[in-house]
């Protein structure tokens, strides 16, 4: 293939993934990474890197609508990336380690965590705990516009949570996806912040995060500016028509026709992962 | 408390305003770097099958910047690159910025925190090799 067929044909594959990645809440990095591998046989570490770069553009792109409409909480984010950038940088350091296969079946795993993630509808955590204190002392409790005025909110487990982002970050780094799905299980479910805060925040945290493993990738290769390019410009292009239509649309069957098409590519990538070692 | 929430929005809008700046600064530079490299090498074969590592010309900061100079058009690509991972990084000084007019001493160690971080992964990384 050359590069007057090659270019056009990432373009085009990137930006369906960024498209259908957007709409459905998925992320646009994630998808890209087995389309690239599977369909058109890309080095999964070249996809990681492509994947890695799209994902700041978008989230970053994302993230200043969210923060323009007061959704983001700041305050929580840049405590939390402190977690996020220190395990993105493990993470990045571990995938110039291992070998591309057993990358490929983390990276498998993951994806099925979250195509079963994206499939399901979202069920308001229970409120059992008591706020933590020291979500009091680091200023992290505040309020959210919602349809019945504003309401306030107490940050819980800030530990847990804390904990958790060091592992989000470490995936992010590791597979060069955003790592949204976990970074709002962390927000959401551990310290029952509220969804809709837990998801702007979690954009806004995407970009930081990946902005720390991505130096490493470049540095190290990953980074192949042939496939950087379209995979960039393509995701980039396809997340702001999905975010466009996003407020339209409503998607529950889209999410899950989706996620059947995500697990297979999921299981996909945990075969072509073992194969080698069989 | 009310100068406070209004600092805080201000740092929000200014954040805001960061965030499209860069990604589109970085968006029109890999466009521009694209369609140069797609004119220059349309009918060259791509081998991305086996990872090789991109070539140190596009991976170490200082020969990145030498070759877009140059116009090297996948030079200029990785500038864009370069641009993207910085627009984070200045989101976050922008941030310690703002907590500091705020005199949120709390936050301004967090944030820097973050931001050292950041430029221990970006040295030791980009410029470094």
């Amino acid at each position: 293939m050359t590069v007057a067929e090659f270019t056009p044909i990432v373009l085009g594959a990137a930006l369906i993934a960024g498209f259908l990645g957007s709409l459905t809440g998925l992320g646009g990095g994630v998808v890209v990474t087995p389309v690239l591998t599977l369909f058109l046989g890309v080095d999964l570490r070249y996809a990681m890197g492509a994947s890695l770069v799209s994902v700041i553009a978008t989230s970053s792109g994302a993230a200043a609508a969210y923060v323009r409409d007061g959704f983001s909480n700041i305050r929580i984010g840049m405590f939390l990336e402190i977690a996020t950038t220190l395990g993105a940088i493990a993470g990045a350091y571990l995938a110039t380690r291992i070998s591309a296969g057993i990358l490929s079946i983390i990276f498998g795993l993951i994806l099925l965590q979250a195509a079963w993630q994206t499939s399901r509808e979202h069920k308001a955590s229970s409120r059992l705990v008591p706020p933590d204190p020291l979500g009091q002392k680091l200023k992290l409790n505040s309020s959210v516009a919602t349809e019945s005025g504003i309401e306030p909110y107490q940050v819980h487990r800030v530990k847990l949570g804390f904990g958790l982002m060091f592992g989000a970050g470490t995936i992010s780094g590791l597979l060069g996806i955003g790592s949204g799905s976990l970074k709002v299980i962390a927000m959401d479910q551990a310290m029952q912040i509220p969804f809709k805060v837990s998801t702007a925040t979690s954009n806004f945290m995407i970009g930081v995060t990946a902005a720390a493993s991505a130096s490493i990738y470049l540095s190290r290769g990953f980074v192949q500016p042939g496939i950087a390019m379209p995979v960039m410009l393509g995701v980039l292009a396809g997340s702001l028509i999905g975010a466009r239509y996003l407020r339209r649309l409503s998607v529950p069957l889209l999410r899950r026709v989706f996620a059947v098409v995500v697990g297979a590519m999921a299981i996909e990538m945990i075969i072509n992962g073992v194969r080698p070692y069989l | 408390m009310s100068s406070r929430h209004v600092t805080d929005r201000s740092i929000e809008l200014m954040v805001s305003h960061l965030l499209r700046a860069g990604v589109t600064a970085a968006g029109l530079v890999v466009l521009g770097g694209g369609v140069y490299y797609v004119v220059r090498h349309a009918g060259e074969p791509v081998n991305f099958h086996t990872f090789t590592g991109a070539p140190s010309v596009d991976r170490i900061l200082p020969q990145i910047v030498a070759g877009a100079l140059r116009l090297r058009a996948r030079s200029i690509i990785q500038v864009g690159v370069l641009l993207l991972i910085a627009t984070p990084v200045a989101r976050v000084a922008l941030s310690l910025a703002g907590f500091a007019l705020e005199r949120d001493w709390h936050y301004v160690v967090i944030t820097a925190i973050v931001l050292a971080i950041l430029l221990y992964s970006l040295i030791t990384g980009a410029v470094q090799g």
